[in-house]
C-alpha cells in the first residue's frame, strides 16, 4: 500500500509581478480555473502520482476583520501557493516536478520575491513547503494508477454486460464468475491492467503504528494535566464565544459570481477558504488541538471513503500561516458548493463548528460544537465571504466522484476474488 | 422562536391552494412600460388571498416580480440586494445554468422567453373556473395596456390531472405546517420520513426546518414602510419578505412522441413492456400508484384518506436494491423519502451512524435528508393532450408544442429548487449511479469527463442491473425565471 501525502509550496509574490503571474496562470487553463492537463508550463497529466493540484494566489479579502477585536489590520504579503496530493513522499514528487516541469515552474516562481535565475528550484520548493495542521485523504492507499485502472475495469465490465445481455439474467454468483472470466481474458490480452498492490514502505508502517498507539498513550499519560487545562480552556472559550462578533453579512454579488464562474465544470470542484483567527492563546491552542484530533481521526479512522458521514471529499487540509494568525482550508469535493455545504451542515455540523469556530466572524457557537452552522444562511454567507478563487486546478480523474472511485474499487475487489459467497455476490452485482 | 399566527389575508392564495377547481389559467409575462401606470394597476388589482372561502373563488389573480421587475418599479438597489443571491442573479446566470442543466438545447440563449429582451418584469397569473378570456379581458383594460408590454402569454390546458406523457400528476405534495405545531426536529434527529414540512420552507418570515428564519429584506421602520409587518427577529424593523415567497417558473416542452416511441422500440413493440419501462422511468404507474408496496405504519402528513394512503404511504426503505423502483427513476430522485440518518439506528448504533462508523452499504448516506429540499408544486400543463396510440405516429407538420409550465414555491431557491434540480434531477451520479440523469427531465449534454449521460439503470435484486442506453432528451427548457411572490402588504409597498 502506497500512502498519500501532500505538499504546499507557499511563497511571497513580487508585488510588481502580480499581473504577469495571473496571466501566466490563466494561460495554463482550458476552462475557467481548470488546468489543461497538458499545458506547456506544468503538464500535470505527466505526473502519474499526482491526484489533485492547484495554483492559488492567496488573496485574503477579510484581513480587516480583526478590527472587530480592536486590532489594527496586518499588512500580509500576497502569497502564491502551489499545492497537491500525491502518492508516496512529497519530496519525491517535488523532485520529479523540478525535473520534468522545471522550466515552467521556474517561469511561474520567478514572479516570487526570493526566486531568481540562479535559484535551485528543488531546494527552494522544499524550503517553502508548508506543513498542514490536519490532512484528509478519502481512501488511504488508493493510487492514481489504481483509480485509473479501476475506472477502465468498470467501463470494461459495463461494456461486456451491455453486449452480453444474458449475464443480466444470471444469479449474482454466476454473473460474477462469468464477468471474472471475461476480465481475466482481457487481462491476458493486455487490454486491462490490474496492478497488484505495491508493498507498504516499512518505515511508514512503523511510524503509522507508533502514531496510532503513541498518541493515545501520551494523551492518557497527560490526562491529569490535560483535563483541568481543557476544562478551564473550555469555560474560557464558552465565555468568549458569547460576545464574539458574527460577520456573516451578505457577500458581494461580484465576489460570488467570480467564484461561481470557476465552479461546476466537472463533477468535482475545488474549494479554498481562509481568514484570520480570533486572537488569544486559548483560541490558538484550542484550534491546534482540534486540528490535531481531526488529523488523527482522518489518519486512523476516516480513511476508507468518508469523513464521518460525508463521502464527497477527495482530499482536504487545514494549514496555519503567518505564525498561526491566519488559517486556510482547502478541499476537493464532488457536486456543487451548495450541496457540499448542506452535506456538511446536516451530517457533521458539530465537526464543522469545531473546525471553523476559531475563525473571526463565524456564526455564534455554543460550547464550540453546537449552533453555529445550524444557522445555515449565515454559515453559507460566512464561507462564501472567506472563499478565495483558485487560479489553476487539476484533477487526475475528471468526471469521477469519490463514490465512483469507491464503487470501482469494490468492483475490483470482487473481480480479484475467485469465489464470492451468495451475499457478497449480490452486493457486488448491485454495484454496477 | 415563538410561532406567530399566519395572517392569511396577507398571503397570496397560491401558497395555500393550487386553485384546482379553477381549471382554466394563463400567465402573462409582462414588462413595465410606464411605472406610474403599472403601480396604479397593481394598487387596484384584486389579488386573491389565502383566506379560505366558502364557496371557493371562481376567479383569481396572483402577481410575482423578477429582480429586474423590482428595479423597473423603482425599488432601491439596497432593498433588492437583500433578496437572495439566486433571485438577484437570475436563473440564466452562466454558472447557475450549468448547475440547473440548462446546457445544449436547454441553454438560456435558445429560450423562447426569459433571456435578455424577453426577461419578464412580472408574471400576472389568471385563474378561472370558466370564461378565462373574458376575465383576462376585464382585468387588463386600458390601464393595463398603458402600464405593461406583454412579452408572452403562457396558456395552460386542463388534461384532467394527467401530465402530457400520460401519467397522473400532482400525486405527492408536502403538507405545509400552517399551524406551526409540528416543531422541526434538530439536525440529525428526524429518524423517519415525514411529509409535514415547516412553514418557513415555503413562506418567508417563519421558522424553517433549521428552526431559523430565512434571510429576506428587512427595512427601517418609517412612513414608507408603515404598511409592512415587523420582523420576527428584529421587531423594530419591517419585514418586506414576510408572507411572501419565491416562485420558480420553467416552461418545459415535453416530446411525448419521442418518449413513447423510445420505450416502444425498446420493448420491441410490446405495449405492456413499454408501459412498464415508462413506469420505471417515472417511478409510478400510469395511474399514479407507487412501484413499491405501501407500508402499514402511518407517515405524518399522509392520509388518512384511503386514496392518499394507497398512493403515498411508502418510503424506499423496503427497496434497498432499487429492484422495484429504480434509484434513477424520476420520483425517487425528486423525493427520496428519507430522514436524517439512514436505517433508523438506536442507541450505540445511532452514535456510530452519526460519526459514519461501520458503514457497509455502498449507497448509505449518499442522499441528503429530504426535509431540507422540498418544494410546493403549482404547475399546469399546456398544449393539446395526446394519447399513447397517437404518440406512436410520426408528428404532423407544425405540430403544436406541449408540456408543462413548471411552477414551484420555496423560501430558499438555492437550498430547495436548485438543490433538487442540481444534486438530484440533473446529477449523473445520483445515489451511486453513473452516467444517468433524470430519465424524464435530464439533459443529455456531456459533462467534463463524462461523455455519456443518457443511461438508465433497471436494478434487479441478486442480479446485475439491466441498462437502457441512449435515452433521447424528452424535455427541453423553453423559458424560465425566478420571481418573488410578495405578500399583499409588500405589494402595497412596491406599488406605493
Amino acid at each position: 500500500m502506497i500512502p498519500q501525502s501532500s505538499f504546499m509550496v507557499l511563497a511571497e509574490i513580487d508585488p510588481g509581478r502580480e499581473t504577469e503571474l495571473r496571466e501566466l496562470l490563466a494561460s495554463m487553463n482550458d476552462a475557467p480555473g481548470h488546468a489543461n492537463p497538458e499545458n506547456a508550463l506544468v503538464p500535470f497529466a505527466r505526473f502519474q502520482t499526482l491526484h489533485v493540484a492547484r495554483f492559488l494566489i492567496v488573496d485574503d479579502k477579510t484581513t480587516g476583520d480583526v478590527t472587530s477585536y480592536g486590532l489594527a489590520p496586518e499588512q500580509y504579503p500576497l502569497y502564491l501557493a502551489f499545492l497537491g496530493d500525491v502518492d508516496g513522499e512529497p519530496d519525491a514528487f517535488l523532485a520529479a516536478a523540478a525535473r520534468d516541469a522545471g522550466n515552467g515552474l521556474r517561469t511561474i516562481f520567478s514572479c516570487c520575491k526570493d526566486f531568481s535565475a540562479g535559484t535551485d528550484l528543488l531546494r527552494w520548493m522544499k524550503k517553502h513547503n508548508t506543513r498542514s495542521a490536519a490532512n484528509y485523504v478519502n481512501w488511504r492507499g488508493r493510487t492514481v494508477q489504481q483509480a485509473r485502472e479501476e475506472a477502465i475495469l468498470h467501463d470494461a465490465i459495463q461494456n461486456y454486460v451491455e453486449t452480453n445481455a444474458a449475464v443480466c439474467g444470471m444469479p449474482a454468483r454466476e454473473a460474477h464468475a462469468t464477468v471474472r472470466r471475461h476480465i481475466a481474458a482481457e487481462q491476458s490480452a493486455g487490454r486491462i491492467t490490474l496492478s497488484p498492490e505495491p508493498p507498504t514502505p516499512l518505515g511508514w508502517k512503523i511510524a503509522d503504528v507508533a502514531h496510532l498507539v503513541g498518541v493515545p498513550a501520551i494523551v492518557l499519560l497527560a490526562l491529569p494535566v490535560l483535563v483541568p487545562v481543557a476544562l478551564l480552556g473550555l469555560l474560557r472559550l464558552r465565555m468568549l464565544e458569547k460576545t464574539d462578533a458574527e460577520l456573516c453579512g451578505r457577500v458581494d454579488q461580484a465576489h460570488t459570481d467570480a467564484l461561481a464562474n470557476i465552479e461546476d465544470h466537472d463533477v468535482s470542484n475545488q474549494f479554498t477558504a481562509m481568514g484570520s483567527l480570533k486572537p488569544g492563546l486559548v483560541r490558538r491552542w484550542s484550534s491546534a488541538a482540534v486540528f490535531f484530533v481531526i488529523d488523527y481521526a482522518a489518519r486512523h479512522v476516516f480513511n476508507r471513503g468518508g469523513l464521518a458521514r460525508v463521502r464527497t471529499i477527495h482530499f482536504a487540509r487545514w494549514v496555519f500561516i503567518d505564525g498561526g494568525k491566519r488559517a486556510m482550508f482547502m478541499s476537493n469535493y464532488d457536486g456543487s458548493l451548495e450541496a457540499y455545504m448542506d452535506d456538511f451542515i446536516n451530517k457533521v455540523g458539530f465537526g464543522l463548528n469545531l473546525a471553523f469556530n476559531a475563525g473571526i466572524g463565524y456564526p455564534r457557537t455554543k460550547w464550540l460544537a453546537f449552533d453555529g452552522c445550524e444557522d445555515e444562511r449565515k454559515f453559507k454567507e460566512y464561507l462564501r465571504r472567506h472563499q478565495v478563487p483558485t487560479q489553476v486546478w487539476y484533477k487526475a480523474y475528471p468526471g469521477l466522484t469519490a463514490v465512483d472511485l469507491e464503487r470501482n474499487g469494490r468492483l475490483r475487489q470482487g473481480v480479484d476474488s475467485p469465489m464470492l459467497t451468495d451475499q457478497a455476490a449480490r452486493e457486488w452485482a448491485a454495484l454496477l | 422562536m415563538r410561532a406567530s399566527e399566519v395572517e392569511f389575508s396577507d398571503v397570496q392564495g397560491l401558497v395555500r391552494f393550487g386553485f384546482g377547481k379553477m381549471t382554466r389559467a394563463a400567465y402573462l409575462l409582462a414588462r413595465i412600460k410606464d411605472v406610474a401606470a403599472a403601480k396604479a394597476w397593481l394598487r387596484t388589482a384584486p389579488i386573491t388571498t389565502a383566506v379560505a372561502m366558502s364557496p371557493p373563488p371562481t376567479l383569481a389573480i396572483q402577481v410575482a416580480f423578477t429582480a429586474a421587475g423590482l428595479e423597473a418599479l423603482g425599488v432601491a438597489p439596497s432593498v433588492i440586494h437583500q433578496f437572495s443571491h439566486e433571485f438577484v442573479g437570475g436563473m440564466t446566470e452562466p454558472s447557475r445554468a450549468r448547475r440547473l442543466g440548462d446546457l445544449g438545447i436547454n441553454a438560456p440563449e435558445t429560450w423562447d422567453w426569459g433571456w435578455r429582451a424577453t426577461m419578464p418584469h412580472l408574471v400576472i397569473m389568471f385563474f378561472a373556473a370558466d370564461q378565462l378570456d373574458a376575465f383576462i379581458g376585464r382585468s387588463t383594460g386600458a390601464g393595463f395596456g398603458a402600464a405593461f408590454d406583454v412579452v408572452r402569454r403562457l396558456s395552460t390546458s386542463d388534461l384532467d390531472g394527467v401530465e402530457p406523457f400520460g401519467f397522473v400528476d400532482g400525486v405527492s405534495q408536502p403538507v405545509v405546517d400552517w399551524q406551526q405545531q409540528h416543531r422541526s426536529p434538530a439536525l440529525g434527529r428526524q429518524l423517519d420520513y415525514e411529509n409535514v414540512v415547516a412553514l418557513g420552507e415555503f413562506l418567508l418570515g417563519y421558522p424553517n426546518e433549521y428552526r431559523k428564519v430565512t434571510d429576506r429584506p428587512i427595512l427601517d421602520a418609517d412612513t414608507s414602510t408603515a404598511m409592512l409587518l415587523p420582523a420576527v427577529d428584529s421587531p423594530d424593523k419591517r419585514d418586506l419578505g414576510k408572507n411572501g415567497t419565491y416562485l420558480v417558473v420553467r416552461q418545459l416542452r415535453q416530446d411525448v412522441r419521442a418518449f413513447w416511441q423510445f420505450v416502444g422500440k425498446h420493448a420491441n413493440g410490446n405495449g405492456k413492456d413499454a408501459e412498464q419501462l415508462a413506469a420505471a422511468f417515472v417511478g409510478r404507474a400510469l395511474n399514479g400508484d407507487p412501484l413499491v408496496p405501501i407500508q402499514q405504519k402511518p407517515i405524518p402528513g399522509i392520509g388518512p384518506n384511503p386514496a392518499e394512503v394507497r398512493q403515498n404511504q411508502f418510503t424506499f426503505d423496503e427497496d434497498p436494491f432499487g429492484a422495484r423502483c429504480p434509484f434513477g427513476s424520476h420520483v425517487r430522485r425528486v423525493n427520496p423519502r428519507n430522514a436524517d440518518l439512514p436505517g433508523h439506528p438506536n442507541g450505540l448504533a445511532k452514535l456510530a451512524a452519526v460519526f459514519g462508523l461501520g458503514r457497509e452499504g455502498f449507497r448509505d448516506d449518499l442522499t441528503s435528508s429530504v426535509r431540507f429540499h422540498r418544494v410546493l408544486r403549482r404547475g399546469r400543463e399546456y398544449g393539446p393532450g395526446i394519447s399513447r396510440a397517437e404518440a406512436l405516429e410520426p408528428a404532423p407538420p407544425n405540430e403544436a408544442e406541449r408540456g408543462l409550465h413548471f411552477l414551484c414555491l420555496n423560501a430558499n431557491i438555492s437550498r430547495q429548487f436548485e438543490f433538487l434540480q442540481n444534486a438530484w434531477v440533473m446529477n449523473t451520479k445520483f445515489s451511486g449511479l453513473t452516467g444517468a440523469s433524470d430519465p424524464l427531465l435530464g439533459t443529455r449534454a456531456a459533462i467534463r469527463g463524462c461523455p455519456s449521460t443518457s443511461d438508465f439503470a433497471l436494478e434487479q435484486e441478486g442480479m446485475l442491473r439491466r441498462r437502457v442506453a441512449g435515452l433521447p432528451q424528452f424535455v427541453t427548457v423553453r423559458g424560465g425565471a425566478y420571481f418573488f411572490l410578495p405578500s399583499l402588504r409588500a405589494l402595497q409597498y412596491f406599488s406605493a
